[in-house]
């Protein structure tokens, strides 16, 4: 039931603060997701949703330096 | 699909545990907190893949598992009532109470609903006027908000048929109590990065200082494991003990302030009893004062009820680490998903039910 999963956020529908939602697709399947944790969310950025709430943007930049690092461990000798 | 594809890939996978291969020198115990990871592991044999110095003992973090026993039957009790539906995360039907589950309950006619989202329950309430709604809220930190987050609304929205049956639990102090027992044998920990984006994870700074353990937000694909486990070993050799965070790309040191805001709105610390474990100071959160019209508890006058756990099931301790399922008499034969004795038989984030779904079934 932790489950939470990466999806793109495609269209912000507006709503009062606490109840922002957002069509959000998980590998194409689109769900309804509250975004009222992450105010700043964009269309076009991923979120990890959890029981149908957005609980933090993914940040690009740390995704891919957590790629550069694996990367780099599998160089290392 | 984008940030999962890429943390599955195999040719990654190998260099990271040659990597891991090469790093180790010594036996060392580490702890996967969160069930989730226990799924991982086991689904993708991380286990087996590892060197031999390095044991994996898989910790209590499945909220489905240490949901206690009495919440169970209080789940029952509400749920055996003509007059009310009750919603549930559907791994809580199954859980076996002191008697029956919900799943036989909702067989026998009553109107149990599995739903995705608290915000689900709030509609049913809405639409249902004449009915009382009650929402089996269990979780960790990950999950609090979202719940805290329906009773707000429907506080806001005037609702007066719509309650949480609450049996929330906080990671850190289970792991505190896990670390202080005497018979402790975990080295290193991989911190459940689902529970620290909402809440961060200063709390482990603290953790890591005080036990001189390391620890590593980690993540949940077989790469952010592995990586995870790379990290906490680097560590272990050098005799570092600091908390560093793999899982970066949706964990931020300070958490989800906002989610966290709502959460401490509605919900506060209060001790909370552990299926298999017990008692555990301040581990868990109850809906504060202000908003108790919303505690299914205290409308349905069941805050004394209390039960003694069969002796038969093991899970308290397969969840502090200290057997693994398959030193269970029962595991396998007596108990298996279809017939669980057991809370950890149960989820499939449980680590008897990840044992049994991905060992037995390949020593069959
Ligand atoms: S195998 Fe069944 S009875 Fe044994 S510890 Fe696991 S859940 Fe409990």
């Amino acid at each position: 039931m932790c489950l939470a999963v990466p999806g793109k956020i495609l269209e912000i529908i507006e709503g009062e603060e606490l109840l922002k939602i957002a069509k959000v697709s998980f590998g194409g399947a689109v769900k309804v997701i509250n975004i009222s944790f992450v105010p700043d969310a964009k269309i076009g950025d991923y979120v990890i949703a959890h029981v149908g709430f957005a609980l933090n943007i993914i940040d690009e930049e740390e995704a891919q330096k957590t790629m550069d690092y694996l990367r780099q461990i599998g160089d290392i000798k | 699909m984008k940030f999962l594809d890429e943390y599955r890939d195999s040719e990654k996978a190998k260099k990271l545990i040659e990597a891991i291969h090469r790093r180790v020198s010594k036996n060392w115990n580490i702890m996967e907190i969160c069930g989730g990871q226990t799924h991982s592991i086991l689904k993708y044999g991380i286990d087996e893949l590892l060197p031999k110095e390095i044991n994996l003992i898989h910790g209590p973090g499945c909220p489905v598992c240490v949901t206690p026993i009495e919440k169970i039957d209080k789940a029952i009790e509400i749920a055996s009532n003509q007059n009310v539906i009750f919603c549930s995360y559907g791994d809580m039907l199954r859980v076996p109470g002191s008697h029956t589950d919900l799943l036989k309950i909702k067989a026998q006619g009553f109107d149990v609903r599995i739903v995705y989202s608290p915000v689900d329950a709030v509609n049913i309430a809405k639409k249902n006027p004449e009915k009382e709604i009650v929402f089996f809220a269990v979780g960790f930190e990950t999950t609090a908000p979202p719940n805290a987050l329906a009773i707000f609304m429907a506080h806001q929205q005037g609702l007066i048929n719509f309650t949480e049956l609450v049996s929330h639990v906080c990671v850190p102090p289970a792991i505190k109590a896990i670390l202080d027992s005497i018979n402790n044998r975990v080295q290193g920990l991989l911190a459940a990065g689902h529970v620290c984006t909402v809440m961060g994870f200063k709390e482990y700074e603290d953790i890591a200082k005080r036990y001189k353990i390391p620890v590593v937000v980690t993540g949940f694909e077989p790469l952010d494991i592995l990586q995870g486990i790379y990290m906490c070993i680097l560590q272990l050799e050098n005799d570092i003990n600091i908390v560093e965070n793999q899982y970066s790309r949706a964990v931020k040191r300070e958490g989800n302030v906002k989610a966290r805001e709502i959460m401490n709105e509605v919900f506060e610390i209060c001790d909370r009893k552990w299926r298999g474990i017990g008692e555990i100071k301040d581990s868990g959160f109850k809906i504060k004062v202000k908003y108790e019209e919303y505690d299914a508890e205290i409308k349905f006058g069941l805050e004394d009820y209390s039960i003694e756990e069969s002796k038969e099931c093991k899970s308290g301790l397969i969840l502090q680490g200290l057997i693994k399922p398959v030193d269970c008499s029962v595991f396998g034969n007596k108990c298996t998903p279809e017939h669980p004795l057991g809370a950890t038989m149960v989820s499939s984030e449980g680590a008897c039910s990840a044992y049994y779904l991905y060992k037995e079934k390949k020593l069959q």
